[in-house]
């Protein structure tokens, strides 16, 4: 394995190795909390902040984690954060710590943060297991919040609840329900896969 | 009884993990090409929600009132914990067994649907009995999925589908078809 | 040779393993207790609040409530020693002056989806509801979670007389028991009605036990 630069590290996570549109990673949150704009923005921030102690605590600890108890370290580590993240929304913003609801905890099953832990924090410095999970961090982010635009927009008619399409807008509620989560990753994963092929038949055009 | 049957039914259809609450999509999206294997990983699963329904409510009952911030820890690690034993006893007393369903145990501990029952029974306040009837309808409802999913999916094999829509967006798609279906199944319960 | 060796190894290996769990495990019980402890005052302010906003919303802004438990069917001003208070059932009489007017009491059952949790102030003396308030639910956005917020739907329990009986938008004859469902979300709103009056058909005796039992609280 070649080694990366430290600006693949943080680039690669965003676009080409994005964890959700292209490893199809962590899909019960991206389609669980997307309803409304300002619960992927939650859910995200505190995704991040799980994903990057994590990281940081992992890459440092790594030298004297025998690799038998390995992923039992890991999953403590990430159930730590978990559990402070779950704590800490539940005293600043109640009423979004209720409408996530279990998904918060869930965040310690988000199988994004133990595949970065596993595949890079583990071997890797701090420096650059921070740029790698601030790098899918960002990727992962960026779904979620296509995914809340594009379904409280359509499914509500509003954006982090403001009004945009003003009155006589008749919202498609199928958008905010499960299948319009469902159908509107399908879609957006139909046009990852389409810029993909693009570029792909670019590169070897050339 | 009445109480009972309520929640086999809504933890199955009207409320199903996969269809109606995202849980546990990885399986979905991963076991869902052949209808043999996504029986076998429904099995599985009802048998892990079994189990782990049980721990949870052991936990909740003489472990969690003393230290309530401990509850995502010990559940993730109990659950995780028991699966690995289970599996080296039915490995050791049933290979038949451990053939069928082994593999797919240690995939199922880190599957969300396995905590998120947890977490449900924790805070609906649920009775050892109602918890077990709980996780064995979200087991029934996840197999129900899968085996739909798998049936599709088999039969679309020799279809003639865009190169681009093959695989996950595919899957997606027809995912959101079934939770329309299911969206049917809401108000079933309500009598009115 | 090897075997002692391998032995030895395999000991001290075991030993280290437990060891860097057991720390892992201290390390992280030191932080999860540090956060518990550090948010807890906030948490328990903002649940506080919460339930203090519902009980004065459904009970039109009381001086004051006092929290009861419902304890073998009866209610009681004080939990049994030992009881875990939190895991009770609870009910709380509100006051204007030194007269009780009312119970706040809350309830769940099944809605069109899943359950729906709700809260109402119910007048023992004149048997009305004083104001209803749905807490939790997971109705059809758009349709059924016209209960939450259709504020028209809400302000039809206001002081109305029990039994509850739902009737469609623009029909009934005016009677004091007619609750007016919203168009559309006929299930939800009979759902709202019923648990009303499945749960002070349960709770009456006790509310009037008690009321009985306590001049004060008449």
């Amino acid at each position: 394995m070649k080694q990366s630069t430290a600006q693949e590290d943080l680039v690669r996570g965003i676009w080409r190795e994005n964890p959700v549109l292209v490893q199809v990673l962590g899909l019960c949150p991206t389609l669980a909390v997307t309803n409304t704009l300002a619960n992927s923005l939650v859910m995200g921030a505190a995704t991040t902040f799980v994903l990057i102690s994590s990281s940081l605590m992992v890459s440092s600890i790594r030298r004297w984690v025998p690799n038998a108890v390995r992923i039992s370290t890991f999953i403590l580590i990430i159930a730590t954060f978990v559990t402070i993240a779950d704590l800490v929304l539940q005293a600043v913003v109640p009423v979004i710590h209720k409408a996530l609801g279990a998904f918060v905890p869930l965040i310690v099953v988000n199988c994004i943060i133990l595949a970065r832990q596993e595949a890079f924090a583990s071997k890797n410095t701090v420096g650059r297991s921070l740029l790698d999970a601030v790098g899918n961090s960002a990727g992962f982010v960026m779904a979620l919040l296509i995914m809340g635009t594009i379904r409280e927009l359509l499914g509500s008619g509003t954006l982090l609840g403001m009004s945009v399409f003003g009155r006589h807008f008749e919202p498609w509620v199928i958008f905010v329900l499960p299948p319009g989560g469902f159908l509107t990753l399908g879609v957006m994963l139909l046009g990852a896969n389409w810029l993909q092929e693009r570029r792909k038949s670019a590169a070897g055009a050339a | 009884m009445g109480e009972l049957f309520w929640i086999l039914l809504s933890a199955m259809v009207v409320n199903n993990f996969t269809l109606a609450m995202f849980l546990g999509l990885c399986p979905f999206m991963g076991v869902s090409a052949r209808v043999e294997t996504a029986l076998r990983m429904g099995a599985a699963n009802i048998f892990v929600m079994v189990l782990t329904s049980l721990c949870a409510w052991a936990l909740n009952t003489f472990v969690l009132p003393h230290a309530p911030y401990l509850q995502l820890i010990s559940f993730i690690i109990v659950i995780a914990s028991l699966v690995q034993i289970v599996e080296m006893v039915i490995k050791k007393v049933s290979p038949a067994l451990f053939r069928a369903l082994g593999i797919y145990l240690p995939l199922i501990t880190t599957n969300c649907a396995i905590l998120a029952l947890a977490i449900f029974q924790t805070t609906r306040g649920c009775t050892l009995v109602e918890g077990l009837v709980f996780a064995v309808g979200a087991g029934l409802g996840l197999t129900l999925a899968l085996v739909l999913m798998a049936s599709i999916r088999e039969s679309s094999e020799l279809a003639d589908i865009p190169a681009l829509a093959k695989g996950t967006a595919l899957v997606l798609i027809i995912a959101g078809s079934l939770s329309l279906a299911f969206m049917g199944f809401a108000g079933l319960l309500s009598g009115g | 040779m090897r075997a002692p060796a391998a032995a030895q190894s395999e000991a001290t290996t075991a030993a280290r393993l437990v060891k860097v769990l057991g720390g892992a495990g201290a390390v992280a019980g030191l932080a999860i207790v540090t956060a518990f402890l550090a948010t807890k005052p906030r948490i328990e302010a903002n649940r506080a609040r919460a339930v203090q906003a519902a009980i004065e919303e459904v009970l039109r802004q009381p001086d004051r409530y006092e929290t009861l438990y419902v304890v073998n069917d009866r209610l009681a001003a004080q939990p049994p020693a030992g009881a875990d208070a939190s895991r009770l059932e609870q009910v709380y009489l509100g006051y204007r002056g030194a007269t009780a007017i009312g119970f706040a009491v809350t309830a769940a059952e099944a809605g069109f989806q899943d359950l729906i949790h709700l809260i109402f102030g119910y007048d023992p003396a004149t048997g009305t509801i004083i104001g209803m308030r749905v807490l939790d639910n997971r109705e059809t956005p758009g349709l059924g979670d016209k209960i939450v917020r259709d504020s028209g739907f809400v302000a039809e329990f206001d002081s109305v007389v029990l039994p509850l009986r739902g009737v469609k938008a623009g029909q009934g004859q005016d009677s004091p028991g007619e609750v007016h469902m919203i168009t559309g979300a006929t299930i939800s709103s009979r759902a709202v009605i019923r648990i009303i009056n499945n749960r002070i058909q349960r709770l009456r005796p006790l509310l009037d036990a008690y009321r009985a039992a306590r001049p004060e609280a008449r």
